[in-house]
């Protein structure tokens, strides 16, 4: 691991400005992406800025009927508060279904929508990579893609987003809530945080340097079945091959979100509206402009039998 | 490509650096040439408690609790597998709560409590987990043992307090302590020699007699 400075945040402005006067910064919340990442070298901060005394793990409730979250609430929390079990168990359930106890004791709701891909050419750093080295390439082009993603990459980068948490979050229309260096605060929904690949691989997120998520809102409940379904290789404590989140209204309307597939939640609004006529037509609309390899075509037949299940089960 | 020699010459010149960078940075390496100059040590206060006892250290910002614990207290029953997060072997209770001590910085854990397998219980007065791994024979090697028994602790604490799991068939429901449930909460927890069948043994038995 690379030598670093480390402070203790004060409040959430004074983090994000000294983020933006000390080059090569780094926040710390839970650790358990980061640290991973920096003892391989992956990532090499020359400042830590260790988030974890502001006050910002608590649950509130909204006036419009929402909640806010803040962004270190640990996922255990997050997963286990009676209002989140009650209304919005898309969440609750999408908490539960990724890492482990341990894990999520420490994994922090912003760490979590900021870890970084699972993509294995992204880990060997004897590998080339553009999301690691931009410009590099792509050893997972004709590498082992198994895992990697089927719509929205790029010739530069077919990495996916591993979170369980995000998948949940993009079907409940969460805003990301941050605090920029020169203090503004702004919220950005969910759709518009994640960027796509494109020739940038290595730029993920809408953030600017420096900015500091200080909490995630839930807009208020939608009621309906709240299903998360995760198809993995082994029954607990693995990534997702492909996961399904999904909310179903009594009248057969709904939402629906994909994980595993590409560099973000993928969900498109436009094909719920196929959700009357069954899990084929949705997942033709979702998948429409799928582009797979031999590796991991199978998540076509797989993305769509996951989500005849979750349909199935919502409706029982 | 490393060559025997190669490699020898570059951990030579690292080892040099490493010992230089207080004063200057190791240009010189090779590794240091493709990324900015490395800074050297930074050396950082913090103190917590650990099993009861107060302890004050000075330590390389770099070390993770787990190696606070291990090298600086020589308390190693806490052990390292992976040092990645995915073996469970590490797990500690940090003010009550199991974490994984790999993954964790010990300055990041200023005023607050530590309790490893060494403060659990002691030979003579186990840990009623600890008694019950011995009385199940919840073990082969040993080596997953004390992340496996500080686990557990943990679960049957996280079922009390009403945390549900992936297997929890009703979200809203009080958790149970069922076998599935426990199989499930200690999946972060892997045992090499396989000793699962006994280990979810013991801790059932312990969490019946809790209940
Ligand atoms: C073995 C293993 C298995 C796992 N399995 C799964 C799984 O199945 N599903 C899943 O979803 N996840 C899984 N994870 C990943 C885990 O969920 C993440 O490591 C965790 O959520 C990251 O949260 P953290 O608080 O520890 O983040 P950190 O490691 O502290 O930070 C991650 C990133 O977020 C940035 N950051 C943190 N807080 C802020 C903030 N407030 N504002 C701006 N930037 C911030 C940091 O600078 C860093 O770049 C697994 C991890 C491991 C090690
Ligand atoms: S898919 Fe992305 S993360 Fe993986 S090797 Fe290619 S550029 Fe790197």
């Amino acid at each position: 691991m690379k030598s670093f400075t480390y402070e203790r945040a004060s409040t959430p402005a004074e983090a994000a400005s000294a983020a933006a006067r000390n080059t090569g910064t780094r926040f710390i919340a839970g650790g358990t992406n980061l640290l991973d990442l920096m003892k391989l070298e992956i990532e090499t901060p020359r400042h830590l800025i260790d988030v974890n005394s502001l006050a910002l793990d608590t649950i509130e409730p909204l006036p419009d009927g929402g909640l806010r979250i803040g962004a270190l609430v640990r996922n255990t929390d997050l997963a286990a508060d009676a209002r989140i079990r009650r209304d919005y168990g898309v969440l609750s359930r999408a908490l539960l279904a990724g890492a482990s106890g341990q894990l999520r004791n420490k994994a922090t709701t912003a760490g979590n929508l900021l870890q970084r891909t699972r993509c294995p050419y992204f880990y060997d750093t004897n590998q080339p990579c553009n999301k690691r080295q931009p410009g590099s390439g792509c050893s997972a082009l004709g590498g082992f893609s198994r895992s990697l993603a089927i719509v929205g990459a790029s010739d530069a980068c077919i990495a996916t987003h591993p979170s369980d948490m995000a998948v949940a979050m993009r079907v409940l229309d969460a805003q990301v809530e941050t605090v920029r260096p020169d203090g503004t605060t702004r919220r950005l929904p969910i759709a518009q945080f994640y960027r796509a690949p494109g020739d940038t691989p290595q730029l993920e997120t809408a953030l600017a340097p420096g900015e500091l998520i200080t909490a995630v809102t839930l807009p208020k409940p939608v009621g309906g079945m709240h299903v998360y379904r995760k198809v993995r290789d082994r029954a607990s404590y693995a990534f997702a091959l492909i996961s399904v989140g999904a909310i179903v209204q009594r009248d057969g309307s709904g939402r629906v979100a994909l994980g595993g597939v590409a560099h973000k939640p993928w969900r498109i609004e436009a094909a719920e509206a196929q959700l009357p006529k069954g899990a084929r037509a949705v997942t033709e609309r979702l998948l429409a402009n799928a582009k797979t390899t031999d590796d991991n075509a199978f998540k076509l037949p797989l993305v769509e039998r996951t989500l005849a299940a979750v349909l199935v089960e919502a409706r029982a | 490509m490393h060559f025997p020699s190669d490699l020898a010459a570059t951990r030579r010149d690292l080892l040099i650096g490493t010992a230089a960078a207080v004063a200057t940075t190791s240009s010189s390496s090779r590794l240091a040439a493709q990324a900015p100059a490395d800074i050297g040590p930074v050396i950082a206060p913090v103190s917590f408690e650990v099993n009861g006892a107060q302890r004050e250290f000075s330590l390389d910002a770099r070390t993770t609790l787990l190696d606070a614990l291990r090298e600086h207290l020589h308390l190693n029953g806490t052990k390292k597998g992976c040092d990645h997060g995915q073996c469970g072997a590490c797990t500690v209770l940090v003010d009550g709560r199991r974490i994984n001590s790999c993954l964790t910085l010990a300055v990041m854990h200023q005023g607050q409590r530590v309790t490893t397998i060494e403060g659990l219980g002691t030979p003579d007065n186990l840990h009623p987990m600890q008694a019950a791994f011995v009385k199940h024979d919840g073990f082969q090697c040993g080596y997953c043992t004390p992340g496996q028994i500080c686990s557990a602790v943990g679960v049957l604490d996280e079922i009390k307090a009403g945390v549900p799991s992936h297997v929890s068939a009703d979200l809203t429901a009080t958790p149970e302590g069922s076998e599935a449930e426990i199989r499930e909460r200690m999946s972060g927890n892997i045992c090499r020699c396989g000793a699962y069948s006994n280990i979810v043994d013991a801790i059932t038995d312990v969490s019946g007699r809790k209940a």
